[in-house]
């Protein structure tokens, strides 16, 4: 990737923090840290790695992407705004009565979202769904899962997990967004998911670590490494920062479930729109 | 009668399944574990390449179905109803449910008949548990000819269908020659004026049994077989509690959330002056035993249909 690309994908990212924050703060909840943490993965895989269409998001041959830590899904809908599914406006009135933007990912009502997600677990086993007939129909698509550390305690992802390697599905990448919080706490506290590459190791799967979330070079190295393996499904172990991006919600388990007030509306814009600017200037 | 062919519909569903996977080539079918017990074996038999076991994991196997139906696939996954509407219920319901996916959840050993087993095993809350999702049809056919024909209809329609099969083998007295079956219909077996027997599943056969020797002492006893219980056919139901006045339900499943309760809904909205009694499990618990002594213990049989209806009369 080119110096371009890479600005262009940054620029991309921040506009999709700066709609997690629009969507949350106009919603009066939501989910904005874990949404922050997956900002570059969306930016890479919306407009870099997946072959999409979005004036026809039923496209039976596109690559899928199944949010299965849904709750994320102000990040998802910022991205698939952005991307051009539907108009950007649509995000201030997320969770709104009448609104289409509901609080989990809904497949039946918004372009673009490939699986309805929220309930933790579930998103990695339909993903494997999708997988598995794209591989018994000779379809070339990819799918993409994307989970939360405090996620995988669900013991259907490790179901899921088994699935995917007996059923040798090279077609399947699940990205595991481990930026250490969940809503009561650190994860090593609450219940702790380590070692993470070892457990994917031992079901069978083929492990990428990505030291740093936030980088587009880690995260191309860490999707064209995925993309090289055949016969066996791939997870990207990411370490990323919680809130990212946000000065004041960044490491903060507080912001995993809470919505800025107007001034901290207004401060986090102010910290995106300086670094939009500062990205422009480059 | 006694001499009845007699044919289980876990057995007719396998059967149907295989039949019709040349006819859909969409149509593939998953299982944990269970496939020579749900008779999904069958359809692995003649169809090995879009049978996919998902081990004992059903709660995967439930999201995997939602995953391939997503993808366009007509997905079938089975269990024991105790696990598929059971344990996996809140996969069925957010994953299946809520996006309303081409799933089909066929569910056999479905309640007291399992036998032997025991508890652990005889789900007698798959009717009601089904039934509170949304956008759920929910079918529990009486024999091998209703069954086979359900499982048709259930690929012929596009959206989440929960199927309930039976472990036992049951007499198949609907003829394959002249049967329809229709989604959301019920069906009038016996025509009666003082009371209506309607009932699903095995319970089908026990009430015309029971209509028979009601006959005998004098009593016209209208039998209407609900296969569907979601959505009921109101107008069946509206029509009994009008012409008959009294209506006993009958069903092997527990008497709080399954057919008695979608009828007395029914009833109750209709402003339709009728009592309705429920045969079914009584809130309690089934135990380990041979299947016919069980059904027998628990009422769930013609003799006690007959004693009900007369009571019901009284």
């Amino acid at each position: 990737m080119d110096a371009i690309q890479k600005l262009e994908l940054q620029k991309i990212a921040c506009r999709i923090r700066m709609g997690v924050i629009e969507g949350t703060f106009h919603a009066k909840s939501g989910h904005p840290g874990g949404s922050l943490s997956i900002a570059e993965d969306l930016a890479y895989l919306y407009w870099k790695e997946m072959k999409v269409d979005p004036q026809n998001p039923a496209w039976e041959d596109r690559d899928r992407l199944v949010l299965s830590k849904g709750h994320c899904a102000p990040a998802l809908y910022a991205a698939l705004a952005i991307r051009g599914y539907f108009p950007e406006e649509e995000l201030k009135s997320l969770r709104h009565i009448g609104a289409m933007l509901q609080g989990h990912p809904d497949m039946k009502h918004i372009p673009g979202v490939d699986m309805s997600t929220g309930s933790l677990g579930q998103g990695i086993s339909a993903a494997c769904g999708m997988a598995l007939a794209g591989k018994i129909s000779d379809k070339s698509y990819r799918v993409y899962t994307i989970l939360g550390d405090g996620e995988i305690e669900e013991g259907q992802v490790w179901e899921a997990a088994m699935f995917a390697a007996h059923y040798k599905l090279g077609n399947l990448c699940a990205i595991v967004d481990n930026n250490g919080l969940q809503i009561d706490g650190p994860v090593d506290k609450v219940m702790s998911p380590y070692p993470i590459p070892e457990k994917f190791a031992a079901f069978g799967w083929h492990v990428i670590e990505v030291s740093d979330a936030h980088d587009f070079d880690q995260l191309e190295a860490a999707f064209a490494g995925a993309r090289a393996v055949s016969g066996k499904p791939t997870v990207i172990v990411q370490k990323s920062v919680k809130g990212k991006g946000v000065s004041f919600m960044e490491n903060q388990v507080s912001w995993h479930g809470s919505a800025p007030n107007a001034e901290q509306y207004e401060t986090a814009m102010a910290e995106l729109k300086a670094a939009m600017a500062a990205l422009d200037a480059e | 009668m006694s001499e009845m062919k007699k044919i289980a519909t876990r057995e007719s569903y396998g059967n149907a399944l295989a039949e019709l996977s040349s006819q859909y080539p969409d149509l593939v079918v998953l299982d944990a574990d269970l496939a020579a017990a749900t008779k999904t074996g069958i359809f692995k038999k003649a169809c090995p390449e879009r049978f996919f076991d998902c081990g004992i994991a059903e709660a995967n196997m439930m999201g995997v179905a939602a995953g391939m139906a997503a993808a366009g696939k007509t997905v079938f996954a089975s269990s024991f109803a105790m696990f598929a509407a059971g344990r996996a219920y809140e996969i069925v319901r957010n994953s299946i449910g809520y996006p309303h996916l081409n799933v089909k959840i066929g569910a056999t050993h479905a309640g007291i008949s399992v036998g032997e087993d025991g508890a652990t095993h005889q789900c007698c809350e798959d009717i009601a548990l089904m039934r509170t999702i949304p956008g759920m049809v929910v079918i529990s056919p009486s024999d091998d000819t209703e069954a086979r024909a359900a499982v048709k209809a259930a690929i012929d329609y596009k959206g989440p269908v929960y199927l309930r099969f039976g472990r036992l083998a049951v007499p198949v007295f609907n003829d394959p020659a002249t049967y329809h079956f229709e989604m959301g219909k019920g069906v009038t077996l016996r025509e009666g004026g003082d009371l209506t027997i309607i009932a699903n599943g095995l319970m089908v056969w026990e009430s015309l049994k029971a209509a028979e020797e009601l006959e005998k002492s004098g009593v016209s006893a209208r039998v209407i077989n609900i296969h569907t219980i979601k959505p009921l056919d109101a107008e069946i139901v509206r029509k009994a509690a009008a012409e008959t006045g009294r209506i006993l339900t009958v069903e092997e499943h527990n008497v709080i959330g399954g057919l008695g309760s979608a009828v007395c809904d029914e009833v109750c909205a209709s402003g339709i002056p009728c009592r309705v009694a429920k045969i079914g499990v009584q809130d309690v618990y089934g135990h380990s035993g041979p299947a016919a002594d069980l059904l027998r213990e628990f009422g769930l049989c013609a003799d006690n249909i007959v004693s009900q209806a007369k009571a019901l009369l009284g």
